[in-house]
């Protein structure tokens, strides 16, 4: 009896050690052959779009797009932050995706790893593409892939509101204006401006439009200009022009607090145009203002279409069909308008503007805009990117005065 | 436990050897009866040591090799990384914000440790008190520890919202003006305290809540009979022999605190300007809370992490040990 027991429970251990050791070993394999799928001779494409499904258009793209280039493509949808990190971790095993579609400003990150390839080994066609927009997705005088599409900012402000108050929105047209025009909303009894001015890069997006505006440089965070954008935004903070909540904003909750209704403008993105169909109040959109009127650089969003290296480099020319195919001009309305974003070219921008009106004032802002990674600061721009925001965390939490807050942020990027 | 399993599986087998075999040839079916019993254990052990090394050891051990390392993301990718001793120690050390994390680790841990213990004991006592509905309440008091974290954080960020957050609202009908207690630095480690300790309570609540039902009854009888108030009673009965519980509650909740991270990320994110971070946000911050990650010194800040969490594991370990032996 007890012989057989010890014997049996000897059995059960060996078996599932055995059991242990069998799974693991699968589920490693599994992990180095995913990405690539040699075997069944599939195109791998990564993006950052989860909120398509099988059945959607963009979906269906890829499929069509793949079936043209003779291939069967393989596609997997990750979220914007998630894909960063993965397509390092795919890289560093030799695993990458044949294409990959991701956020501008990390082109210049994942290029300096050497993850991507350039567009002299890859031979994708750039020519067509406004040189403001492909700026993002260069560095060291190379270029890392193309754009599928571009987003900006701008304000978008409440008819009804700016009504009540008495406020002519054509009056608007510096910095002084847009003030007075929110003293003039606080008076009635209404909220003025919100924006996001979190501690993550979201923050540094939202306040580029009003650096770059004031003619600041990126190079130089301690600037009188600089200061000026700040103090603008910090002054509006101390009025009670803009709640005290935009410290803590995401853009996402700043625009709730624009749906509300209460608020007269809003800093956001092309991405929200679906969203303000739905608010329930008549709304318009203007560029942001630079500081004696015109319009400021907003940051560029949006991601570009990329060619991580291949040790195979035979892959490159489907790769290239591929790729080709899914920036073609009728391809790209396709994909814009389904994103809500504005096409790289001007060809495609146009046809854009004569179905959709509404675009006009985001096609002027995607034209004055700028990449954050261009003037090839490329990896750099992280590292300023996290100063600035502290900087504006600082000011506008009053902790220090504009000045200080960006000269010590200037001091710490050196 | 151990003690009741161990006789039955190994006096049958000395038994039944002593029984079996004559004295002579005792020694051989001795020495071979050892080895398959040794394969028995190193199969038993081998799941274990395995699921340890794969999850536990090699994760630790790379984790200290990023720390030693000078990580770019080209070296990530391509594998080169040159070693670089304790250099990414030493840019954490100089680092600026080195010095207000450590602070707000310190003051974090501390003050919620205090007040999560002082109200869970509290709590505890009054519920020991069995009066009607006593169960029913003290189920509603776990309700912070079952919800996800992410909801209780969400929720305490919205009411603390300083425009249109509830606690403000409240504040103003008492005629308080409104206090950005997310948006001032002086006010948001407070707030993100103030939100852990919520979250802590239960925990203390049950652990001391079943120390106390451990305090024989009798003892609370004979004080009273000796004259002792409440109070007394407290002091001289309850706290004395509530000690080793107390002391393993509060253990626990320093390593559970210090690590606490996504309370503080996703009221806060350690801002603004770096007033609510502690070394588990701010080595999060290093290692992707940025377009280009650092993962060295992020992985150096964890590791400080790990060694202050360890050391007050051992110290644990100790006074466990101390106690089993009394």
């Amino acid at each position: 009896m007890n012989r057989f027991t010890r014997r049996h429970l000897t059995a059960t251990a060996m078996t599932v050690v055995a059991l242990t050791i069998g799974t693991t070993a699968c589920s490693s394999g599994d992990g180095t052959t995913s990405a690539k799928a040699e075997d069944d001779g599939s195109y791998t494409i990564w993006d950052p779009y989860p909120q398509f499904d099988k059945g959607s258009d963009w979906a269906k793209l890829l499929d069509g797009c793949g079936s043209k280039a003779g291939v069967k493509t393989k596609r997997t949808a990750f979220d914007t932050s998630d894909l960063t990190n993965k397509a390092l971790l795919a890289a560093q095993q030799a695993n990458s995706p044949d294409v990959l579609i991701l956020d501008n400003p990390v082109v210049s990150t994942l290029a300096e790893a050497g993850v991507l390839s350039t567009t002299d080994e890859n031979k994708v066609d750039t020519s067509k593409v406004d040189p403001n927009l492909l700026a993002a997705g260069q560095a060291g005088g190379k270029t890392y892939g193309t754009p599928i599409g571009a987003n900006t900012l701008a304000l978008y402000y409440n008819k009804d509101v700016l009504k009540a108050a008495g406020v002519d929105i054509a009056s608007v047209k510096g910095w002084k204006s847009l003030t007075a025009a929110l003293a003039k909303v606080k008076k009635a009894g209404k909220k003025g401006i919100t924006f996001s001015a979190i501690g993550t890069e979201e923050g540094s997006f939202q306040f580029l439009p009003w650096f770059w505006g004031a003619g600041a440089k990126l190079t130089e965070l301690g600037s009188p200009q600089a200061v000026s954008a700040l103090s603008l935004w910090s002054d509006w903070l101390k009025k009670g022009y803009a709640p005290n909540s935009v410290i803590n904003n995401t853009q996402t909750t700043s625009w709730q607090e624009f749906v509300s209704g209460d608020y007269a403008f809003a800093e956001n993105g092309t991405w929200q145009l679906a969203g303000a169909e739905k608010a329930g109040f008549d709304y318009g959109v203007l560029p942001i203002p630079g500081p004696d009127g015109g319009n400021a650089a907003a940051p560029t969003g949006g991601e570009f279409v990329t060619v991580p290296v291949q040790g195979d480099t035979g892959r490159y020319a489907t790769t290239r069909k591929l790729v080709s195919c899914l920036t073609s001009t009728e391809n790209l309305y396709d994909t814009d308008t389904t994103l809500s974003y504005v096409a790289p070219t001007s060809e495609v921008r146009d046809k854009q503007v004569a179905t959709d009106a509404e675009l006009k004032p985001w096609v002027e802002a995607v034209k004055a805009a700028k990449g954050r990674t261009s003037d090839d600061l490329g990896t750099k721009y992280p590292k300023i990117s996290e100063q600035l925001w502290k900087a504006v965390q600082s000011a506008l939490s009053g902790s220090k005065s504009p000045k200080e807050a960006l000269t010590a942020a200037q001091d710490a990027v050196k | 436990m151990n003690r009741t399993t161990r006789p039955p599986d190994r006096r049958p087998v000395r038994d039944r050897n002593g029984a079996a075999t004559p004295p002579p040839a005792r020694t051989a079916p001795r020495r071979r009866r050892p080895t398959s019993q040794q394969w028995a254990a190193w199969a038993f052990l081998a799941p274990v040591t395995l699921y340890l090394a794969l999850f536990y050891a090699y994760p630790l051990y790379r984790n200290v090799d990023l720390s030693l390392r000078d990580y770019t993301v080209r070296s990530f990718v391509q594998g080169n990384a040159p070693f670089t001793g304790l250099e990414n120690y030493e840019t954490v050390f100089q680092d600026p914000a080195f010095r207000p994390a450590l602070t707000h680790t310190i003051v974090f841990t501390a003050v919620c440790l205090f007040f999560q213990y002082a109200i869970g004991l509290a709590l505890a006592v009054f519920f020991n008190q069995h009066f009607r509905l006593s169960a029913t309440l003290r189920a509603l008091f776990l309700v912070p520890w079952l919800l996800p974290l992410i909801v209780s954080a969400s929720t305490w960020s919205w009411m603390l919202n300083s425009d249109s957050g509830v606690v403000n609202a409240a504040l103003h009908t008492v005629g308080i003006g409104p206090v950005n207690w997310l948006t001032a630095p002086s006010w948001s480690l407070t707030s993100v305290i103030i939100a852990n300790i919520w979250i802590g309570v239960p925990f203390n609540l049950v652990v001391l809540y079943s120390g106390l039902q451990s305090i024989p009854r009798s003892l609370y009888e004979a004080a009273a009979l000796d004259g002792a108030n409440a109070w007394q009673r407290f002091r001289c009965v309850t706290f004395p022999l509530l000690r080793p519980v107390s002391a393993v509650t509060l253990l626990l909740g320093l390593v559970y605190t210090l690590k606490v991270f996504d309370i503080i990320w996703i009221m806060t994110k350690g801002g603004p300007a770096d007033s609510s971070t502690t070394f588990a946000t701010w080595s999060y911050r290093l290692g992707f809370g940025n377009l280009l990650p650092a993962f060295g010194p992020g992985a150096a800040v964890g590791n400080l992490l790990v060694v202050a969490a360890l050391v007050f594991g051992l110290v644990y370990l100790r006074l466990q040990r101390k106690q089993a032996l009394t």
